[in-house]
C-alpha cells in the first residue's frame, strides 16, 4: 500500500495477458463466470485504493456508487433500448459525477466523520433505489440481456485491463505524488503548492468512476439488478479486499478480488445451510489482516530505514 | 396529509419517544467508547443482535426479567472480551485502522447470528402489553411508554455509576486524560475494557427493546444504527448527554417526518439519517451539546 509497485509491477502484468487468453481453453464454463466477477470487484477494488489507499480518505459507501453504475446501465438497457456493454462508459461517469458531489461535503469531513457519512449512504442506497420504482423497477428489479460466459469473461476482463493500466499511469504521475502528499500530511501538500480541495475532490471523482464501471459490469454479469445487490456488506467486502491485497501496489489486490469471490464460493459449497459463513470469514479476515499489516509494518519501516542510511540508491522506493 | 389532529400528534411524539429511547441507548453506547477510545464501534448494532439473539435463546428456558439480566451480564463480559481480544492490539494505531477492526467485527457478530441462529425472522417477547392506554383521549400504548420508562431508567442509573462511584470516576479520568490518570494508578487499558462492556450492555438492551417491534432477525440493527449514529452526532459524539437527547430528539423527528410527510412516508426513512448525519457534520460538527475540537498544526 505504502509505495505503488514500480515498472515490474506492469511487467508482471503484461505477462498475465497470455494467461488470460489461455484460461478460456482450461477451465469450465462456470468458472469463466465466477472469474468474470473477480474483474468486477477488481475493478472496485482499484476505485477503492485511489481513494483511500492512496489519498487516505475512507469511503464505506463503494457500494453506493456501484448501485449508481449498475442502475445507470439497467436503466439505459431497460427503458431506453441501449446495447449493453455502450453503457459501460455511461454509467462509469453518472458515478462519477455522484462522487464529485460526495467529494464536495467530503472536503470538510476527514477520517471518522467521512466514514460515518459514507457508511449513511450505503445503508440508504437500497431504500432510495425502492422509492424511485418508476425507473428502478422497485423491488422486483430490472432485467438485462443474457450473454455466454466465455463473453462475459472477455468483456469484463478487457474492462478492467483498460481500468487498470489507466490507474498505473496515473498513480505513477503528478497526480499519485499528489495524491500521496495529501495523504501523508494535508498541510505539508497545501504547503508545496497542492490544491487540496481539487485533488482531493477529482480523487472522490475518480474512485467513483471506477466503482460506477464495476456496478455497470456487475448488472450485466448477474443480467439483473435490484435494491438487494447493494447492500452495506458489499462496501465493507470491497475493504477486506482492500486491505487482504495490500501488499504494495495495484496488481496485489487481484488477490483481494479473487478473495472476495471464492470465499463466498467455497463457504456457500461447505454449508449451503449456513447462510451467515462467508460474512463470519470476512469479518475475521479483515481483522487479521490488519492484524498483521500492522505487526509488519513496523519491520518495513525500520528496513526501508536501513537501507536509507545505507546509501542514496534506496532513497526512491520509501 | 396536511392536516391532524391534536391527538394523532401526541400519540406520534410518545410513539417517536419510544423508538428514540432505543436510539438514545445505542446512541450513548457509541458515545462512552468515543470518548473513551476516540473511534466510532461500527459493530455496536451487530453486537446488540448478537446479544438479542442470546435472549431469544435463553428466554425458552426461563421467563422475561431473569433472562433480561442475565443477557446483560453475558453483554457486558462479551464487550470486555473483545476489547481485550480484539481491540487492544491496535490500540494507538491511527482511528481508521480501528474503524476497520470495529467492520470487521460488525461482519463476525453479523455472521455468526446467521450462522448459529439462521437468517429467519423470529418473534421475540414484549415485557409489556401493546395494550393502549387512553389519557385524555389520546391512545397510547403501554411498551411504547415501557421502552421509554426502561431507557431512561438505564440512562440514570448509568449517570449515577459515572457520577457517583470510584470506578465511574476512574472510568471519566481515563477518558479525558489517559496519561496523567496512568500516574495516579489508574489501570487505563482496563477502564477502556470496561467502557466496552458498558457500552455493549446498553447495546444489549437497546436489542431487547428493539426486537419486539421491528422482530429478530441478524440485520435488525442495521437501521438503528444508522439512527444511533445520527442520534449521536446530533447531540454531539463526546456527548453523553447530548447522545440521550439527540436519540429522543431524531426518534420523534423521524417519526413525525414519516407520518406527516407522504414524500418521507415509510420508505425514506433511512436517508432521514443520512441527512441529519450530513447536516449536522457540515455546519454544526460538534452537534448540540458537545464540545468544539481544536486540531494542532
Amino acid at each position: 500500500m505504502r509505495r505503488l509497485g514500480g515498472l515490474w509491477e506492469l511487467i508482471v502484468a503484461a505477462a498475465l495477458v497470455p494467461v488470460a487468453f489461455l484460461v478460456p481453453h482450461l477451465v469450465g464454463d462456470f468458472r469463466l463466470f465466477q472469474l468474470a466477477t473477480v474483474a468486477v470487484y477488481f475493478v472496485a477494488i482499484l476505485g477503492l485504493a485511489i481513494l483511500t489507499g492512496w489519498s487516505g480518505q475512507i469511503s464505506l459507501g463503494h457500494g453506493a456508487f456501484m448501485a449508481i453504475g449498475a442502475y445507470t446501465s439497467a436503466i439505459l438497457v431497460f427503458h431506453h433500448q441501449w446495447t449493453d456493454w455502450l453503457t459501460i462508459p455511461v454509467a462509469g461517469v453518472v458515478a462519477g459525477v455522484a462522487g464529485l458531489l460526495m467529494g464536495i461535503p467530503a472536503l470538510r469531513l476527514s477520517g471518522l466523520y467521512l466514514a460515518l457519512v459514507t457508511f449513511a449512504l450505503a445503508v440508504s442506497v437500497p431504500s432510495l433505489i425502492k422509492k424511485w420504482e418508476s425507473q428502478t423497477g422497485g423491488s422486483s428489479g430490472l432485467f438485462l440481456n443474457l450473454h455466454s460466459n466465455a463473453w462475459l469473461y472477455r468483456t469484463t476482463w478487457i474492462v478492467a485491463a483498460i481500468l487498470y493500466v489507466a490507474a498505473w499511469l496515473m498513480l505513477r504521475g503528478k497526480f499519485g505524488r499528489a495524491l500521496r502528499a495529501v495523504r501523508d500530511s494535508e498541510i505539508a501538500a497545501a504547503s508545496s503548492g497542492i490544491n487540496l480541495a481539487l485533488v482531493k475532490t477529482v480523487a472522490f471523482g475518480i474512485s467513483a468512476f471506477y466503482a460506477g464501471v464495476a456496478g455497470s459490469l456487475l448488472a450485466i454479469t448477474a443480467a439483473y439488478v435490484n435494491p438487494n445487490s447493494f447492500p452495506v456488506t458489499l462496501s465493507i467486502y470491497l475493504l477486506v479486499g482492500l486491505v487482504v491485497g495490500s501488499l504494495g501496489g495495484l496488481l496485489p489486490l487481484l488477490l483481494g478480488a479473487a478473495f472476495i469471490e471464492y470465499v463466498q464460493v467455497y463457504a456457500s459449497k461447505l454449508a449451503p445451510e449456513k447462510p451467515g459463513l462467508p460474512t463470519l470469514v470476512f469479518g475475521a479476515a479483515l481483522i487479521l489482516a490488519v492484524f498483521a499489516v500492522s505487526a509488519i509494518r513496523p519491520l518495513v519501516d525500520r528496513w526501508h530505514t536501513v537501507r536509507e542510511q545505507r546509501g542514496p540508491a534506496a532513497v526512491e522506493e520509501t | 396529509m396536511l392536516f391532524f389532529s391534536g391527538a394523532d400528534f401526541a400519540q406520534q411524539v410518545v410513539s417517536g419517544l419510544s423508538s428514540g429511547g432505543v436510539y438514545a441507548s445505542l446512541a450513548l453506547a457509541i458515545v462512552i467508547i468515543y470518548r473513551s477510545t476516540g473511534v466510532v464501534n461500527f459493530a455496536q448494532g451487530e453486537m446488540a443482535t448478537f446479544a438479542t439473539f442470546i435472549a431469544w435463546s435463553l428466554m425458552n428456558h426461563m421467563s422475561y426479567w431473569p433472562a433480561f439480566a442475565l443477557t446483560c451480564l453475558i453483554a457486558f463480559a462479551g464487550g470486555v472480551v473483545v476489547e481485550r481480544v480484539v481491540i487492544r492490539p491496535v490500540e494507538g494505531t491511527s482511528v481508521l485502522t480501528i474503524v476497520i477492526v470495529t467492520l470487521g467485527l460488525a461482519l463476525v457478530f453479523n455472521g455468526a447470528s446467521s450462522w448459529i441462529w439462521g437468517a429467519q425472522v423470529k418473534s421475540f417477547d414484549s415485557p409489556f402489553s401493546t395494550r393502549p392506554i387512553h389519557v385524555a383521549g389520546v391512545a397510547f400504548s403501554i411498551q411504547d411508554i415501557g421502552i421509554i420508562v426502561v431507557s431512561l431508567l438505564l440512562v440514570f442509573a448509568l449517570w449515577l455509576f459515572f457520577q457517583f462511584t470510584k470506578v465511574g470516576l476512574a472510568l471519566r479520568a481515563a477518558a479525558v486524560n489517559p496519561a496523567e490518570s496512568r500516574f495516579v494508578g489508574i489501570r487505563v487499558g482496563w477502564m477502556l475494557a470496561l467502557g466496552w462492556g458498558i457500552a455493549a450492555m446498553l447495546g444489549a438492551v437497546a436489542g431487547m427493546m428493539a426486537a419486539p417491534v421491528v422482530f429478530l432477525d441478524p440485520n435488525m440493527m442495521l437501521p438503528i444504527l444508522l439512527y444511533a449514529f445520527a442520534a449521536a452526532v446530533l447531540g454531539g459524539l463526546d456527548s453523553p448527554l447530548g447522545a440521550v437527547v439527540g436519540g429522543l430528539l431524531f426518534g420523534v423527528v423521524l417519526n413525525l417526518v414519516s407520518a406527516y410527510s407522504d414524500f418521507v412516508g415509510g420508505t425514506l426513512k433511512l436517508p432521514v439519517g443520512l441527512v441529519v448525519i450530513l447536516l449536522v457534520l457540515l455546519f454544526r460538527p460538534q452537534g448540540l451539546l458537545g464540545h468544539t475540537s481544536v486540531r494542532k498544526v
